[in-house]
């Protein structure tokens, strides 16, 4: 990502180089279902302009496709300390409900200050929660699978005691902006979520944080012994990804001006952890790439339209879901490589086989 | 380790390394004990009629199912695994069993064991998937866990209701005991299971393998334990397990839904964990499941006899209780946290 070809070589090198970059198979699947639709859809590429908004499937994706962006994104820095975050979906709801109870029951609900005011809670809520995960992973050493579970089914809970069990509906103008506003002809949704993976991408890999981040993902002992603060670094993920799906929250809940506790955000943990592995990061953690998650978040949402408009019951996707990411990890696990499609590739001897995957075996056991 | 949090929580992590080791696998058991006995004490000086031998039964009647799919997360995180695909396989057995018998009029007797089949299978095919390419049990059940739920609507989205008359009849039979006291049979399956799942753990050669696993994996395969089979065969348990719950809560709710059982496998981890069984595998009581069974029953019990509380309560006191179990456990266990 940082090492850019140099403008002499030639551009058969260029080519090959373009070819063996890791971007380069989520970015062919993801126009694959691009041109897919378009079969089914002509004007499916058509953007027009109307009432200076921009209108068109492709903005449709972007914009329904921000929130996932934005949890994937969270959920990359996670899984690149070879961690996970269950929680992010109960974690949407809860932003979601606070900040529409919030906006629901305040004295101006259109006033820019509440929504504000709004948005601070969710945000201060989501820290918070992002810090509990984060001590319970970090400070603690509970499996980060068992840390988030809690907060996966316990935050519905709270997401409902928020809201009562009902569905809260707003009208607020300036809260309807951050999810279904528009802001210089485009979705503010998608303007946010670019500002934000831009901003994340900077800090990542322009400072140390992102190679800090893959070291404790690679070997945590290792880590702290060259002096890197493991402990900090592991909170510090979880609260990031809790923040950023508290954003999600508020976009979800402000596209439709509701906030739902047992339906926001639901299995949007299985899209982020897919859009996460089908972008290139290993859920062995180690090494992450933002831009391999983002055309994941893509493909993902892409995929979503695609059953919509085909029309088949949106539930079912999950099935189709769950069978990818099996996939996926079975194609980047090394010991499926090393047993089934190095075998098929070469006729290397069987003695020689295993003696080169050896050492690719890792620790398993969170 | 230098932050504030992991300083203040290293001084934290060891206050029972005093104690033998013996000793301090049995303090989460004895706390559970305890907790069961406070929280029902409380609850019959609170409230009328909550202290009474029917009431005890009831929980087992309406926790036989979970009591069942916790006795086979129990050998799952013995090996040091994780089955999260535990909810959503009750899911799918619920709404096989309903669409079976009343959209397509199958006989129950072909019905069972076929369920039983499925949940077995799948289990067997997830724990081959997490032996032989080493990916982590979580994602793969995971996987699981949507893909259960995924098929649940693809089966149907709404509600099957169950009219056919012997599941009926099997559901509403009640064998009365002394005092008028009674089960159903569920409960006597549940129990069957949970002697057999005591008898297999303790005193086979399997039950042993599943401790070694969870103990030390190379150290059991070193001492050339069948480690692989002993894994696969524990996703096999809880899949079956799973499954049986499933049949078990078709016959309590009596239809199949897609929405059933939702966030069951944290009941069940919750079940074992409460019961003294270590997340990190290699210690724990099957028995000790069936304690954390009933004192996730009992908090049921008080959030409806209280009546103003609503069930999400449940929900977020069983979460607040995993926590403090798991907390417990890292006091307990002595060793120093993984990231570290």
């Amino acid at each position: 990502m940082t090492t850019q070809p140099p403008k002499s070589e030639a551009a058969a090198a260029i080519g090959r180089r373009l070819a063996g970059h890791r971007l380069l198979w989520p970015a062919l699947i993801l126009l694959a279902l691009l041109l897919g639709n378009l079969a089914f859809h002509h004007d499916f590429f058509s953007v027009r302009v109307r009432d200076g908004h921009l209108y068109g499937s492709l903005i449709d994706i972007l914009q329904f496709g921000a929130p996932l962006i934005l949890v994937a994104l969270g959920m990359t820095l996670v899984i690149a300390t070879r961690g996970i975050d269950l929680s992010v979906g109960s974690t949407v709801a809860i932003a979601g409900a606070l900040a529409c109870g919030h906006i629901s029951t305040a004295a101006h609900p259109g006033s820019v200050a509440t929504m504000l005011t709004a948005v601070a809670l969710a945000l201060g809520v989501a820290l918070v929660l992002g810090l509990a995960n984060g001590f319970l992973v970090s400070g603690l050493g509970v499996q980060p699978i068992v840390a988030t579970l809690i907060l996966m089914v316990a935050g519905r809970g709270v997401a409902q005691l928020i809201t009562d069990g009902q569905i809260v509906t707003v009208t607020s103008a300036p809260y309807k902006m951050i999810g279904g506003g528009y802001w210089l002809t485009f979705p503010f949704a998608v303007l946010l979520a670019a500002a934000l993976v831009a901003l994340t991408a900077f800090v990542t890999r322009r400072s140390a944080l992102g190679l800090l981040i893959e070291s404790v993902g690679g070997n945590p002992a290792a880590s702290r012994l060259v002096g890197i603060r493991a402990g900090g670094l592991l909170a510090l993920v979880y609260v990031f990804s809790a923040l950023c799906a508290a954003v999600a929250g508020l976009m979800i809940s402000s596209n439709v001006s509701s906030a739902d506790g047992n339906n926001a955000g639901l299995w949007i943990e299985l899209d982020a952890i897919l859009a996460v592995v089908v972008g290139g990061t290993a859920l062995t953690g180690g090494r992450f790439s933002l831009g391999g998650t983002v055309l994941g978040a893509l493909i993902i949402q892409t995929l979503s339209t695609t059953v919509y408009t085909l029309g088949v019951p949106p539930e079912t996707t999950l099935v189709f879901k769950a069978f990818v990411v099996i996939v996926v990890c079975l194609v980047q696990a090394p010991v499926f490589r090393a047993k089934v499609l190095r075998r098929r590739r070469t006729t290397t001897p069987r003695s020689h086989t295993t003696a080169g995957a050896a050492p690719l075996q890792q620790e398993v056991r969170a | 380790m230098s932050t504030g949090i992991a300083s203040a929580a290293a001084h934290l992590t060891r206050p029972f390394a005093t104690v033998s080791p013996r000793t301090r696998t049995r303090i989460p058991l004895i706390v559970t004990a305890v907790l069961l006995a406070v929280m029902f004490s409380v609850g019959s000086v609170r409230y009328e009629g909550f202290l009474s031998a029917q009431v005890v039964l009831n929980l087992l009647i309406d926790n036989g199912f979970l009591l069942v799919v916790a006795v086979g997360a129990t050998f799952v995180i013995l090996t040091g695994g994780i089955d999260l695909s535990v909810g959503s396989m009750v899911a799918l057995s619920t709404m096989l069993t309903a669409w079976l018998v009343e959209s397509h009029g199958w006989p129950l007797a072909t019905v069972i064991p076929l369920v039983l089949l499925v949940g077995a299978g799948s289990g067997t095919l997830m724990g081959w998937i997490i032996h032989t390419f080493e990916i982590q049990p979580f994602i793969v059940t995971l996987a699981g866990m949507f893909l259960a739920r995924g098929l649940c609507y693809t089966i149907s989205t709404e509600s099957i209701t169950i009219s056919d008359p012997t599941t009926v009849g099997i559901a509403q039979t009640r064998l009365y005991g002394p005092g008028g006291l009674f089960v159903s049979i569920p409960v006597v399956i549940a129990l069957a299971v949970l002697v057999i799942a005591f008898v297999v753990l303790h005193h086979t050669r399997f039950g042993r393998n599943v401790y070694a696993l969870g103990g030390n994996e190379s150290s059991a395969r070193l001492m050339g334990l069948p480690t692989g089979s002993t894994k696969i065969a524990a996703y096999a348990v809880s899949g079956l397990c799973s499954a049986l719950g499933g049949l078990l809560l078709t016959f309590y709710m009596l239809s199949g839904y897609a929405l059933h059982a939702m966030g069951m496998e944290l009941d069940a981890i919750a079940a074992t964990v409460i019961g003294g069984t270590l997340l990190t595998g290699g210690s724990g009581f099957v028995l000790g499941t069936a304690l954390g069974v009933l004192v996730l029953g009992t908090i049921q019990t008080v959030v409806n006899f209280q009546g103003t509380l609503s069930s999400w309560w449940t929900r977020i006191v069983v979460g607040a209780l995993l926590l403090v179990f798991i907390v417990l456990q890292r006091l307990m266990s002595g060793r120093r946290p993984a990231a570290d």
